[in-house]
C-alpha cells in the first residue's frame, strides 16, 4: 500500500471510530442528483452566497460603521478636505488606499446583484414546474423568506458607505417608517436613535447587515438543503421516472465534480464582472448631506420594483381630525408589497385548496400542463417588469426622448391592464402547445417531405415520434380528472363557490391522447 | 467520468402510523410524569412569564431613542432669522440675485448652536428669483415674496429627498427621487407625481441692513408627512 493510502486509511479510521460517520456517507456518496440546467439556478444562490460571506468579511477589517464626522484626507484629491462620516470616509479608504480594496468591493456588490438574480430565477423555475407541491412547502416558505431577507440585505448593504446615493435610500425608509399611522414618528425616532440621519443608524444596521442576517441565512439556507437532500430532489417526467423514484447521477463523483466545477465558474465570473465592470464608485457622489441630491438616483434593481411602485402612487393623502395618513407612501411602499409577498407565501396552500389536490409530488410539471399557474406566474412577472421599468422612468425618458408625464400614465395604466392581458395570451399559448403535443403523439412529427400519391394526391410525410417521447408528452395527469369534482359540500357559501369556480377553470385542458385514441386513429389508418 | 444514470426509490416520508401512536402515547406518558397537567397553578406562572418575555422589547428597545414630541413640527426659522448661503454661510441681500437665479439657503442659527445634518434636513431652504409679474399668488403669499425672491423649503413633501433641479423656463421644481414637480409661479402647488402637498413657503423680508430675513416660523410642517401631522393649515 502506498503511504498516501495508508494515511489516509487511518484518518479515516480515526474519524469514524468517533463518529460512526463510515455508514453515512456509504449511503449517501451514491445519493442520486437528477439533472437539469434549470437546478444549476439554486447552486448559483449558494455559490454567491458564500462570495458574499468571504468578501463582505474582508471589507470588516477596514469599514468603520460610524457617523461620526471626519474630514477627508486620503488618496482620493477631489474630496481632500471635505467633511464627511467616517463609514464614507473609510469606505473611500477601502477602495484607493487597500490593497485589492476596490476590487473586493465591487465583487461584493455584484456577487449581491448575482444572488438576488439568482435567488429569482430560481423561485421562477421552481414556480413554473410546481416543485412547490406537497411535501415541499416548507422550502418554498423558507424559499420566499430568503428572497426578502435578501432584498433588506441588498439595501442595507448599499446604505452602509454613507454617500450621497446611499444617504437618499436612508432618508425615504426613514419618511415609511413616519409614514405609518399611529406609531410612525415614534418608529422613526427610535430606529434612527433620534432625528433622521443622527449617528445611530448605520452602526445599527451594519450589525443587522454583517451578523443578524448572514446567521439567518446561514440557518434558512441549511435548513433549505437539508430538506432537499431529505426529500430527493425533484426530477422532469421522462421514461422510467416515477413518483416512487429518482433518477440521475450520483453523488460522488459526477455530481461532486459537476458541483464544484460549476463553485468555481460563478466565483470566476463574479470576479471577473468585479475587476472590469465598475459598480458604485461612491467617490464621484460624495458624502450624503440632506440638503443635496444627484440627478438620476437608483436603488439596485431588486429595489427597483418598489421605487417603481412608488413613483406611480397618486397624491393621495388623508387628512382628518389633526391626523395625516400618506396613502401614496402606505399602498405603493407597505401594503402592495405586504399583499404580493403574503400571496407568494400562500401560494401553495391555495392553489392545492382550489385543485384539492393532497397527495406528494415529486415528478415536476411542464409548464405548458399546468396552463393557470403558468399564466399567474406570468401576470406576475408582468407586473414587475413594469414597475422596474418605472422605477428608472427618469432614465428612460431621457434615454427615449419621452416625458416623464406620458410614462407614468403608461405605466398606471398598464399595471392594471397588461397583467390580465398577459394572463389570457399565456393560458391559450399554453392550451395550443398542449394541442400541438396531442397532434405530435397522434399524427406525428412533420417531415416537410411531400409525397405524390398513384392518384396524383400530394401528401405530406409524418414520422411517428419515439415512445420515450410519446411518454413524455403523455404521463401527465390532467388536473380536470383528479379528485374533481370537488365533493358538493366543499362548493357552498361565497368561499366554496369561489373554489368551485377556480377549481373549473384551472380545469380547461386539452385532453392528452389516452391509448385508445391511438388505437382510434390506428384502426382509421388501416 | 460515468455518463450512466442510475435509478434509486424514494421512501416515504410519512412515518409509519405505529410510530405515530407511539409518539403521541410516549409523549402523553412523559407529560403526565411532569404532573403539569395537574398543576395549573405552575402552567398559568409559566405562561404570565413567558408573555413578560414576549413584551420585554417594547420595554429594553425603549431607549433606542428619545420621543419625537414636536420635533417634525418645528424648524429653526423663526421671525427675524437672517438667511444664509450655503455652503459660503454668508447672509444675502436682494442685489445678490438675478432674475433666474437659484440660491440654496440655510438659516442663521443663534450663536452656540451647532449646524448638525439633522439642522440641514429640516432647515435647507431654496431661494428663487423671478419677475414679480410672473407670480400668480394670493395677496398673503405674494407678500410673503420679496422683489419677486421666493423661498420655498427644500425638503419634498413626498419622502424628504432634496428638490434640487430647478428648470428656469417653465419655474419648475423637479425632485429627482420620484419626480414630484412643484410650480414655483404657484407657490410650489404640486403639477407630478406622488407628492400631496405643496411645498412650504418661507415668508421672507429684509432687515434694516438690507439682508434678507424670514418675517415669521414656517407655518406648517415641513416635509413628509407623519400622523401627528395637523394639517388643517396645509
Ligand atoms: C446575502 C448577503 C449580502 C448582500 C446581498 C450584501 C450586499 C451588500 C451591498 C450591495 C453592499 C454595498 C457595497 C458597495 O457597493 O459599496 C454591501 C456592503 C458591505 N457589506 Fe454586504 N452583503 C451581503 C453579505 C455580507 C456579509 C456576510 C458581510 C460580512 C460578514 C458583509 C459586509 C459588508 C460590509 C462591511 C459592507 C460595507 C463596505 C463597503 O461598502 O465597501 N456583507 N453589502
Ligand atoms: S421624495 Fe420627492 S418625489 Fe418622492
Amino acid at each position: 500500500m502506498k503511504t498516501s493510502q495508508k494515511v489516509a486509511g487511518a484518518t479515516a479510521n480515526y474519524v469514524d471510530e468517533r463518529t460512526g460517520a463510515a455508514k453515512w456517507l456509504k449511503k449517501n456518496l451514491t445519493k442520486v442528483f437528477p439533472d437539469h440546467w434549470s437546478f444549476m439556478l439554486g447552486e448559483i444562490c449558494l455559490y454567491s452566497f458564500i462570495i458574499l460571506l468571504l468578501t463582505g468579511t474582508f471589507l470588516t477589517f477596514w469599514f468603520d460603521p460610524s457617523q461620526r464626522e471626519v474630514i477627508y484626507n486620503g488618496s482620493y484629491l477631489p474630496l481632500s478636505g471635505v467633511h464627511m462620516s467616517a463609514a464614507y470616509d473609510s469606505t473611500l479608504h477601502i477602495s484607493f488606499d487597500v490593497r485589492g480594496g476596490l476590487l473586493m468591493r465591487q465583487i461584493h456588490h455584484w456577487a449581491a446583484l448575482i444572488f438576488m438574480s439568482a435567488i429569482v430565477a430560481h423561485l421562477f423555475r421552481v414556480f413554473f414546474t410546481g416543485a412547490y407541491r406537497k411535501p415541499r412547502e416548507f422550502n418554498w416558505l423558507i424559499g420566499v423568506g430568503l428572497l426578502t431577507f435578501g432584498i433588506v440585505e441588498g439595501f442595507l448593504g448599499y446604505s452602509l458607505p454613507d454617500d450621497l446615493l446611499s444617504g437618499t435610500g436612508i432618508r425615504i425608509a426613514e419618511a415609511i417608517l413616519q409614514a405609518i399611522p399611529v406609531l410612525g414618528s415614534y418608529l422613526a425616532f427610535f430606529a434612527f436613535g433620534g432625528p433622521f440621519p443622527g449617528t445611530a443608524f448605520i452602526p445599527r444596521i451594519f450589525i443587522v447587515h454583517v451578523l443578524l442576517l448572514p446567521g439567518l441565512f446561514l440557518a434558512l439556507i441549511t435548513v433549505h438543503l437539508m430538506l432537499v437532500w431529505y426529500q430527493k430532489h425533484t426530477q422532469y417526467p421522462g421514461p422510467g421516472r416515477t413518483e416512487k423514484n429518482v433518477v440521475g447521477y450520483p453523488l460522488m463523483p459526477v455530481y461532486m465534480a459537476k458541483a464544484g466545477g460549476f463553485f468555481f465558474v460563478v466565483f470566476g465570473v463574479t470576479a471577473f464582472l468585479g475587476a472590469v465592470a465598475s459598480i458604485n464608485p461612491i467617490w464621484l457622489v460624495g458624502p450624503y448631506t440632506p440638503g443635496q441630491i444627484s440627478a438620476g438616483s437608483q436603488p439596485d434593481w431588486y429595489m427597483g420594483w418598489l421605487d417603481g411602485l412608488v413613483r406611480a402612487a397618486p397624491p393621495l393623502e388623508t387628512h382628518a381630525f389633526g391626523h395625516t395618513i400618506s396613502w401614496n407612501i402606505l399602498i405603493p411602499g407597505l401594503i402592495l408589497p405586504g399583499i404580493l409577498f403574503t400571496g407568494m407565501a400562500l401560494y401553495p396552500f391555495i392553489e392545492s385548496w382550489i385543485t384539492g389536490d393532497k397527495r406528494e409530488h415529486h415528478l415536476l410539471d411542464r409548464p405548458r400542463n399546468a396552463p393557470n399557474r403558468t399564466a399567474l406566474g406570468v401576470m406576475s412577472i408582468t407586473f414587475i417588469l413594469i414597475t422596474l421599468a418605472n422605477g428608472g422612468n427618469d432614465i428612460i425618458a431621457t434615454h427615449f426622448h419621452l416625458t416623464i408625464n406620458g410614462i407614468m400614465w403608461f405605466t398606471r395604466i398598464s399595471l392594471f391592464v397588461l397583467p390580465p392581458i398577459s394572463f389570457v395570451i399565456t393560458k391559450r399559448i399554453c392550451l395550443s402547445l398542449q394541442r400541438a403535443d396531442r397532434d405530435l403523439v397522434l399524427h406525428g412529427r412533420e417531415t416537410g417531405q411531400l409525397v405524390m400519391m398513384p392518384n396524383g394526391e400530394m401528401l405530406e410525410v409524418h414520422e411517428p415520434i419515439s415512445d420515450a417521447k410519446k411518454w413524455t408528452l403523455t404521463q401527465h395527469q390532467q388536473p380536470g380528472a383528479l379528485p374533481a369534482p370537488l365533493p358538493a359540500s366543499a362548493t357552498v357559501g361565497l368561499k366554496g363557490k369561489l373554489r368551485a369556480r377556480l377549481n373549473r377553470a384551472n380545469a380547461t385542458q386539452v385532453p392528452a391522447p389516452t391509448l385508445t385514441d391511438l388505437k382510434e386513429l390506428g384502426d382509421a389508418h388501416h | 467520468m460515468p455518463d450512466q444514470e442510475i435509478i434509486a426509490e424514494r421512501h416515504e416520508l410519512r412515518s409509519e402510523e405505529i410510530d405515530r401512536d407511539d409518539l403521541v402515547s410516549t409523549f402523553k406518558e412523559r407529560a403526565e410524569t411532569t404532573g403539569l397537567g395537574r398543576r395549573s397553578l405552575i402552567k398559568r406562572t409559566l405562561g404570565v412569564a413567558l408573555g413578560l418575555v414576549g413584551l420585554s422589547p417594547l420595554l429594553l428597545l425603549r431607549d433606542s431613542g428619545p420621543l419625537p414630541k414636536k420635533y417634525f413640527d418645528t424648524t429653526n426659522w423663526s421671525k427675524g432669522t437672517r438667511l444664509l448661503l450655503d455652503p459660503a454661510g454668508t447672509p444675502i441681500k436682494a442685489s445678490d440675485l438675478e432674475v433666474g437665479a437659484v440660491a440654496q439657503i440655510l438659516p442663521e442659527l443663534p450663536t452656540g448652536t451647532e449646524r448638525t445634518l439633522e439642522n440641514t434636513g429640516k432647515d435647507a431652504v431654496l431661494l428663487i428669483r423671478l419677475r414679480p409679474e410672473d407670480f400668480n399668488l394670493d395677496p398673503q403669499r405674494l407678500s410673503w415674496t420679496y422683489q419677486g425672491i421666493i423661498a420655498f423649503s427644500k425638503i419634498c413633501t413626498h419622502m424628504g429627498c432634496a428638490v434640487a433641479l430647478y428648470e428656469q423656463q417653465t419655474h419648475h421644481l423637479l425632485c429627482p427621487c420620484h419626480q414630484s414637480t412643484f410650480d414655483v409661479t404657484r407657490a410650489a402647488k404640486v403639477i407630478f407625481g406622488p407628492a400631496a402637498r405643496p411645498l412650504p413657503q418661507l415668508a421672507i423680508t429684509v432687515d434694516a441692513d438690507g439682508y434678507l430675513v424670514a418675517q415669521q416660523p414656517f407655518t406648517v410642517p415641513i416635509g413628509p408627512s407623519f400622523w401627528e401631522r395637523n394639517s388643517s393649515n396645509g
